[in-house]
């Protein structure tokens, strides 16, 4: 257990001191191996029938004077995103290996990425609230060096405006850390959970509530706190765009699933039906977002948007229909958008732009296999049944059909309407995309204002390597969602107290 | 004439034992003047600088087998409170001041003739001649016990008289740059101008108060505070007076005009003494006065404080921001954290409230005041011809001349932004956990939103030394001396520990802080 965070940590320690040979993603994508076999390790001893109940704990004194405790832990929620994370991170360095970005020390880049592998897994690993936002907080740092490093052209003001909004965001989410602490007199999130806010008056529970979720939602990214979001993940190397969209996005609705919803009931209650009007917001708003954009980095980002929307708006329903589908469209989220940021740092590689005008027609023709993962990913993004995307908007939906008692039914059944919309504006902007993108004539000769000519290597191995599980657990998910929801639905039933 | 002659006079007693810290301080102050009067030039510094660190590391152990032996009392007829928290704030006085003084040992910081030009034949005379000034050494020490005495005086007047010995000193050594001497001789006139106003209002409080209560013993005030009536515009005017000083010597606004002056033009090594030593003691003696004297009003004066907290955050997060030089940067933000722990000042509640808070303020400064010492131990290393490299510009690309200077200045940034992982996070939520327990929300969201500002120019400063393209011109790094070195590792090791393990560091807090403030 504290070896999934020691192994990181460690490896990242030896590179510190020991600078060594010239092989550092091998180095890296070996720590980051054994830490995914702990993971799997972890998912194949954990006790399915008991997913409600976090396993594995440790639970011992940090630091007393401050009721700190190192008290960790792993259930049917958290149990998929510590995989998610371990796997991500394994396949960044996996491409890595080959594919490096033009500047920056490579060493410089492996350190901060075991870094942040530590801040992203403690934080789906902790279970007091003071040490998961320690963790929340450690993410910052490795990534904003990460941005700031190794990003592109504008990555400057980019890493600035990640570091603000977050770095705001957090001083929020301490404050209603503080809230919930000072009245309830403790900061386990385990008896929080089960006292189901008693102890915590209706406007306490507001306020902490509101804080917290706005801590959360900067990091979600709810509209409209989303806008670090976009030059983020454009001017993010490839594999700090995948971690940004793949597991960073996570911790904001994995707080909310873990912290705001169960530890505050009545202030979600009161405050269910705004979260859900911004998540439909943000859903018309990053699809539309994504129609105008002609870069197509940042119409990933923009479609993360939108994304995250059905995410928070079934967490808004407050049913466990809503919450399973929000924690599902959680890990699809990660994989799908992950294998997109893979396939867009790919392209940016061989064409030197991301720019779709002049990326060109005809990637299908002229690069089979890149253009067909393009397009798989894509469609697996806007919510093709029988892929993973599908179930979470599909499950969402539904679960706004329904909303929990004492929310306005109509209210939902408006959100439901919009959001409905916003998947088939989804549809739209990938299929345009994809339709001016893939299909069609190659042009003549050149490639994209090309000077670079029409020696394109296609997919390489590392690429493959990287990419294929993805697919693989795409699929998978998507004919067989009731392997993650037979996770997290027994914690969601116990958060909600419907069981 | 017999009746004052027949009143017998009573010796007071004194408890040389439990003042025995300050009273070797104050000691070897003595001996370093007589030092100076009697020895040859050339063996001062080869006997002051032996002096002042033995007498500070001996004065350390003594308060530490104080704190041990359990020590609570007030000493000297009453006039000196030897209680935990004067311990613990003896204890982390002497520590930054042996860094402080290891900072001031390790090179040319001072002028050594008030008229010398840097680098030219005046000053290599003067230096030939011995002019070096080691009378620098009982300043400090001087200087040091007052910072002592001044939160441990239970009695008003004691307190003014340790307020004058802290500040006279001070006063000098801010003058005494060897670098851009207007700078620092204008910082001099500043700081004395201003501390006499200040000075002033403290002695009318005093004044004021033992109008109202016909005595200066912070004890007798409190009982006052229920007995006398019909005094009240005595009493407020008193207190509002007396806060004026104590506010301006923590540079709380809007009493914090000096620092960045002062802070920007006194010798690197004697800011970093001011802004570590010099707050934890202003710090000690407002907490004294505001709870033990004035506990019992603290209807009144709780609203200006937080009126006050909430402006010295703003003012200090917002202006820092504007700053383009580095010193004036982090008087800016030393002004933001008097603000952070103005706000568990107010947070007063029952008694194990205010332990808390207590205890998380005394942490706070003690982290602090490491991170201020390593901070400031770096800028005397990035050196332009003409002295430190001031501007912010100079810093850019640090980072590339120098990865591991930078990245020890970062970590003191990142501590002052109070990132997990060092000692300023917990020091953070130390005292804005106390601050929300004791019902002052509301100062906490100012706070949580202007340490978010904060952070900003923290992480500009980081922005600059790693990712700006180098000078071409660029500062150079000086070599550290044994001391500086010394001075940056501690801090460094410091800020770490007390970020990742400050357990034992809280529980001396808190059992210093148990027994509250000795009445």
């Amino acid at each position: 257990m504290i070896a999934m965070l020691a192994v990181p940590l460690l490896g990242a320690a030896v590179l510190v001191v020991f600078p060594g040979p010239a092989r550092h993603p091998w180095y890296g994508a070996a720590v980051s191996g054994v830490t995914l076999v702990l993971a799997l390790a972890l998912a194949v001893r954990f006790d399915h029938t008991r997913a409600a109940r976090p396993q594995f704990t440790v639970d011992v004194p940090w630091i007393p004077g401050l009721g700190l405790r190192f008290h960790l832990g792993i259930d049917g929620i958290s149990l998929p995103l510590v995989v998610l994370t371990a796997l991500l991170t394994f396949l960044c360095f996996v491409h890595l290996v080959r594919h490096r970005p033009e500047q920056g020390r490579i060493r410089a880049l492996v350190i901060a990425l075991l870094v942040l592998e530590v801040g992203m897994t403690g934080t789906f690993l902790a279970l007091d609230l003071l040490l998961f936002f320690v963790f929340f907080e450690i993410v910052l740092v490795p990534m904003y060096f990460v941005i700031a490093v190794w990003g592109g052209a504008g990555r400057r003001a980019a890493a600035v405006k990640f570091i603000l909004y977050t770095l705001l965001g957090s001083a929020l989410l301490l404050l209603g850390l503080l809230l919930v602490w000072a009245h309830a007199g403790t900061l386990d999130m385990v008896r929080l959970a089960q006292a189901q806010g008693a102890g915590l008056s209706r406007a306490v529970q507001i306020i902490a509530f509101l804080a917290i979720g706005l801590g959360l939602a900067v990091k979600a990214p709810m509209w409209p706190l989303h806008t670090w979001l976009p030059a983020a993940h454009t001017e993010a190397p490839t594999v700090g765009s995948v971690l940004l969209a793949g597991v960073l996005l996570k911790m904001g609705t994995y707080g909310f699933a873990r912290i705001a919803i169960p530890v505050l009931p009545e202030g979600a209650a009161a405050l269910a039906p705004w979260l859900g009007a911004f998540a439909v917001a943000g859903i018309v708003y990053g699809s539309l977002a994504c129609l105008a954009q002609r870069d197509l980095k940042r119409m990933i980002a923009y479609s993360s948007v939108g994304h995250m929307g059905f995410v928070l708006l079934g967490l808004a329903t407050l049913t466990p229909v809503g919450m399973n589908a929000a924690l599902f469209g959680n890990i699809a989220h990660g994989l799908i958008t992950g294998l997109l940021f893979f396939v867009a740092g790919g392209i940016k590689e061989r064409y030197g732009t991301t720019e779709l005008p002049r990326l060109g027609t005809g990637m299908l023709a002229r690069l089979p296999y890149l253009g067909s993962l393009l397009t798989f990913a894509c469609v697996a993004s806007l919510g093709l049944p029988g892929l993973a995307g599908f179930w979470g908007e599909m499950l969402a939906l539904l679960g706004a059909f329904q909303p929990a008692a004492g929310l306005s039914r109509p209210l939902f059944l408006v959100f439901m309407a919009v959001g409905g919309v916003g998947t088939v504006l989804t549809a739209a902007y990938f299929l345009r995309m994809l339709s001016h993108l893939t299909h069609g004539r190659p042009p003549a000769g050149t490639i994209g204002g090309g000077s670079r000519g029409a020696a394109l290597l296609d997919v390489s191995a590392y690429e493959l390597a990287a990419w294929t599980p993805l697919v693989v657990l795409t699929v998978v998910l998507g004919l067989w969602p009731k392997a993650l929801l037979s996770l997290t639905d027994p914690v969601v039933q116990a958060y909600l107290g419907t069981r | 004439m017999s009746t004052l002659t027949a009143a017998p006079i009573t010796a007071p007693t004194i408890e040389y034992g439990e003042l025995a810290p300050m009273l070797i301080i104050f000691g070897a102050a003595m001996i370093g003047v007589l030092v100076e009067a009697f020895t040859p030039r050339y063996l001062r510094k080869s006997i002051q600088m032996p002096i002042t660190v033995l007498s500070m590391v001996g004065a350390f152990a003594l308060t530490v087998w104080q704190g041990v032996r359990g020590v609570r009392s007030a000493a000297a007829m009453g006039a000196i409170a030897v209680d935990g928290p004067s311990l613990f704030i003896w204890g982390a006085i002497l520590l930054l001041a042996i860094v402080s003084v290891l900072l001031i040992n390790d090179d040319d910081h001072f002028v050594a003739e008030a008229a010398a030009v840097p680098g030219s034949a005046e000053e290599d005379q003067a230096l030939s001649q011995g002019g070096a000034h080691t009378e620098i050494y009982p300043l400090v020490l001087f200087a040091v016990g007052g910072m002592m005495l001044f939160p441990a005086a239970n009695d008003l007047l004691i307190m003014f008289v340790a307020l004058e010995v802290m500040s006279l000193p001070l006063y000098l050594l801010c003058g005494l740059a060897r670098r851009r001497r207007l700078l620092s001789q204008e910082a001099a006139m500043k700081y004395f101008l201003l501390g006499a106003f200040s000075s002033a209002f403290f002695l009318y409080g005093t004044a004021l108060l033992y109008g109202f209560a016909g005595s200066v013993d912070l004890k007798a005030i409190a009982t006052a505070l229920s007995t006398v009536g019909g005094q009240d515009a005595l009493l407020f005017i008193g207190a509002a007076t007396l806060g004026v000083g104590l506010l301006f010597k923590i540079g709380a606004a809007p009493f914090q005009a000096w620092k960045p002056d002062v802070y920007q033009g006194s010798p690197t090594p004697i800011t970093a003494l001011m802004a570590s030593g010099t707050l934890i003691a202003a710090f000690g003696a407002l907490l004294r006065v505001f709870w033990v004297a004035l506990g019992d009003l603290d209807a009144e004066w709780t609203p200006v404080l937080w009126g006050v907290a909430i402006l010295t955050m703003v003012v200090g997060a917002v202006l820092a921001i504007t700053q383009t030089d580095i010193k004036r940067m982090l008087a800016y933000s030393s002004i933001a954290h008097t603000g952070f722990l103005l706000t568990a000042v107010v947070a007063t509640g029952k008694e194990s409230q205010n332990a808390n808070a207590l205890s998380g303020i005394l942490f706070y400064l003690l982290a602090y005041g490491f991170a201020t010492v390593g901070a400031f131990a770096v800028v005397t290393m990035v050196r332009d011809p003409g002295g430190e490299a001031g501007h912010l510009s100079r810093w850019a690309g640090l980072g590339k001349r120098s990865p591991l200077l930078a990245g020890i200045f970062a970590l003191f940034l990142l501590a002052f932004a109070g990132i997990p992982l060092t000692s300023g996070f917990f020091g953070k939520y130390a005292v804005f956990a106390a601050a929300v327990a004791g019902g002052a929300v509301q100062l906490v969201i100012v706070g949580v939103v202007t340490s978010a500002m904060a952070a900003f120019f923290y992480v500009r400063v980081i922005v600059l030394m790693f990712f700006s393209d180098p000078a071409p011109e660029g500062p150079t790094i000086a070599v550290p001396s044994m001391g500086t070195a010394a001075v940056v590792t501690l801090s460094a090791a410091a800020t770490v520990v007390l970020g990742v393990f400050p357990q034992p560091v809280l529980d001396l807090a808190h059992t210093a802080a148990q027994s509250l403030f000795v009445r």
